[in-house]
């Protein structure tokens, strides 16, 4: 168990920069997930922490110890593969216990380890198979296995379910997170499916092209997005951006010249007559009446979930796609005319060039 | 599911594989079965009369001191030639593995050996040993060493070891570089979080992910030292001294070609052909299955 720190951590590859500085405290125990596209930095960010890929400037600790000059062994970690690399000449017991071995630990007590986590993992019956005689999910218990055995100061997870079918990942999913709340070990995990993420993280890392764009709770993140980049990352389907013009006082925000919203709390005062990027998400629309609607949507398709009902529509002159997602079944017919409200509180603006969100006034 | 295909006209796919079973027959049976017939017969050194004696020449040659001295001398060469091709060019091929600058240039020189002939290989490595103009001698000498491959027989054998595996180091490093570089890395980055040292990993992780390699190698090593060295010998040593690098190959072309015994050398190329089958069989059915992991 321990707390690990980054501190302004950068990565060049040759003459390009792929982690362009990034701090972050992680406390003792916590679970905390890295998410973000593919090639946003995030796996060579934890191959870094795990001693995989050199430092280039700035300080990993662990524990409170510089560890950028340490070796992999030295640094107390383990990690779970994307292709769980397990050992494909050795059977799952000697998979587990090579780690214990290497440390020079009496056999009873290897003995011991490994059979007590493959009866957490439920893996006891395979531990005289090789790898390749596994299904996918049992070699990804192995995986964890091999971890867990060697009781170190911080799991590393490089998107350990991503080749795992949508059913069994859910489960590992669950299991993860119960797993790593028994054992209290310092979690670091890197995905890009937002899923994890918001299940499994105590905090989240979100990513974005070397840069963190957010670190924050999965609540944080997803109810006051950082930037547009993680607006539009977080949530499913992807929050509706629409350019819109702020009035003088703030009061207002114009969408075209045709749709104005007013803003119902103290509005954007400080940015008069700006342009702005007004992001909502799709489940935030409110259905509302002809008459004193904020949005008319032309409904152009409507997919039907059971659980939910996707509204894809266009919105005034300049026919901006706008996607909605209402609780239950709607039976819309093509063509109509859907009347909509937003709750002031779940607009999100951000800058138009930085992308940086904008707090509306209270 | 074999997928199979059907022709026209019936002749036709005997004419597509009746190039290869030519070539085959002509050059491969055809001697093979020569070899066999003529090691039951006994022949006169002018080809004028010959006697069938059934298995009497394989009788002979197996009471014979010089060809019983002559397998053993093969076996301390293939065995010495395959363990110093292997080694070196399985430490050759794991730096070339980890270098970064220069990798291309150092790969390309190491192959080049694999493309000089035995026989100029022998030349060259004659001459740096030579007694009386060979540079290596010189300096043997200089540091007290009497170097002498025609008078003594050990130096004799190390000299026609090192020029054979030297020309076979290249193949090997070739095989051994292409099997590193299939080995997934995570493996190693695993052994590594798993705190193995990289002598460790090598050990642990590498070279059993890489026996399949190793195993093929073995085999074509062997097979290479019995028969592909006979170049090497003739160049260097004739044989001598006294039969010290006296290879079963080199026998059966000296016994046929100049002491002008047929049948006997007939029978010593037959238990060759045995050899070389068996080896062939082994790699086939063996290897191909024990090296899965």
């Amino acid at each position: 168990m321990a707390d690990v720190s980054l501190d302004n951590v950068f990565k060049t590859f040759g003459k390009t920069e792929v982690i362009h500085g990034i701090s972050c405290d992680i406390q003792d125990g916590e679970f905390i997930v890295i998410l973000g596209p593919s090639g946003c930095g995030k796996s060579t960010l934890l191959r870094m922490i795990a001693g995989l890929e050199t430092i280039t400037k700035g300080d990993v600790s662990i524990d409170g110890t510089v560890v950028n000059r340490l070796e992999p062994a030295d640094r107390d970690v383990a990690m779970v593969f994307q292709n769980y690399a397990l050992y494909p000449h050795m059977t799952v017991f000697k998979n587990m216990a090579y780690g214990l071995k290497i440390r020079k630990m009496p056999k009873a007590e290897i003995k011991r380890r490994v059979e007590d986590a493959a009866r957490i993992l439920e893996i006891t019956e395979f531990l005289d198979r090789k790898p390749k005689q596994l299904s996918g999910g049992q070699r990804q218990r192995v995986a964890m296995g091999r971890c867990i055995v060697r009781e170190p100061k911080i799991f590393l997870f490089d998107e350990p379910l991503s080749n795992l079918d949508a059913k069994l990942r859910v489960q590992m999913r669950l299991e993860i997170r119960k797993l790593q709340e028994t054992l209290k070990i310092t979690s670091i995990y890197v995905t890009h499916d937002q899923v994890e993420a918001m299940t499994l993280g105590d905090r989240m890392i979100v990513m974005d092209n070397g840069y963190a764009a957010q670190i924050g709770t999965p609540l944080d993140v997803y109810e006051r997005p950082a930037t547009r980049f993680v607006a539009g990352f977080i949530g499913s389907p992807a929050m509706n951006f629409l350019t819109a013009v702020v009035s003088a006082d703030g009061r207002q925000v114009h969408l075209h010249r045709d749709i104005s919203l007013t803003l119902q709390n103290g509005g954007l005062p400080g940015h008069g007559g700006q342009k702005i990027i007004m992001g909502v998400r799709p489940e935030h629309f409110v259905l509302g009446q002809a008459a004193d609607a904020m949005l008319h949507l032309d409904l152009d398709h409507v997919e039907i979930l059971g659980s939910d009902t996707l509204a894809y529509g266009h919105l005034g002159q300049d026919k901006t796609q706008v996607t909605l997602r209402l609780p239950s079944v709607y039976h819309f017919k093509k063509n109509t005319v859907l009347h909509l409200d937003i709750p002031s509180k779940n607009l999100h603006f951000f800058n138009t060039d930085t992308g940086q969100r904008i707090e509306m006034q209270a | 599911m074999e997928k199979r295909v059907i022709f026209k006209h019936k002749l036709l796919p005997y004419i597509l594989v009746a190039p290869q079973i030519v070539i085959t027959l002509l050059f491969f049976i055809w001697p093979a079965s020569q070899a066999v017939y003529q090691s039951v017969l006994q022949e006169d050194a002018f080809g004028l009369s010959r006697t069938f004696v059934g298995l009497a020449n394989f009788a002979y040659i197996f009471t014979d001191e010089t060809y019983l001295r002559s397998i053993y001398v093969t076996i301390i060469f293939s065995c010495s030639v395959t363990a110093i091709a292997m080694s070196v060019s399985l430490l050759l091929a794991s730096m070339a593995d980890r270098a970064i600058r220069g990798a291309t240039t150092y790969k390309t020189l190491i192959i080049w050996p694999y493309a000089v002939a035995p026989a100029v290989a022998g030349v060259l490595w004659y001459f740096l040993f030579n007694p009386t103009i060979g540079i290596v001698a010189l300096y043997l000498k200089i540091y007290g060493y009497e170097w002498n491959h025609s008078l003594n027989g050990g130096q004799a054998m190390f000299l026609v070891v090192i020029t054979a595996a030297w020309r076979e180091i290249s193949y090997n490093f070739l095989f051994f570089l292409a099997g590193l570089q299939a080995i997934p890395k995570p493996f190693l980055e695993a052994a590594s979080i798993d705190g193995a040292s990289p002598f460790r990993r090598f050990w642990t992780i590498t070279f059993p992910l890489l026996s399949p390699t190793t195993f093929f190698l073995i085999v074509m090593n062997v097979v290479y030292a019995f028969f592909d060295t006979f170049g090497v010998i003739h160049v260097i040593t004739d044989g001598g001294p006294n039969y010290a690098t006296n290879i079963m190959v080199f026998k059966v072309y000296h016994d046929g070609f100049l002491s002008l015994d047929l049948g006997g050398s007939a029978a010593q190329s037959v238990i060759l052909m045995i050899i070389v089958i068996s080896l062939t069989v082994v790699q086939f059915r063996y290897i191909e299955r024990k090296v899965y992991y």
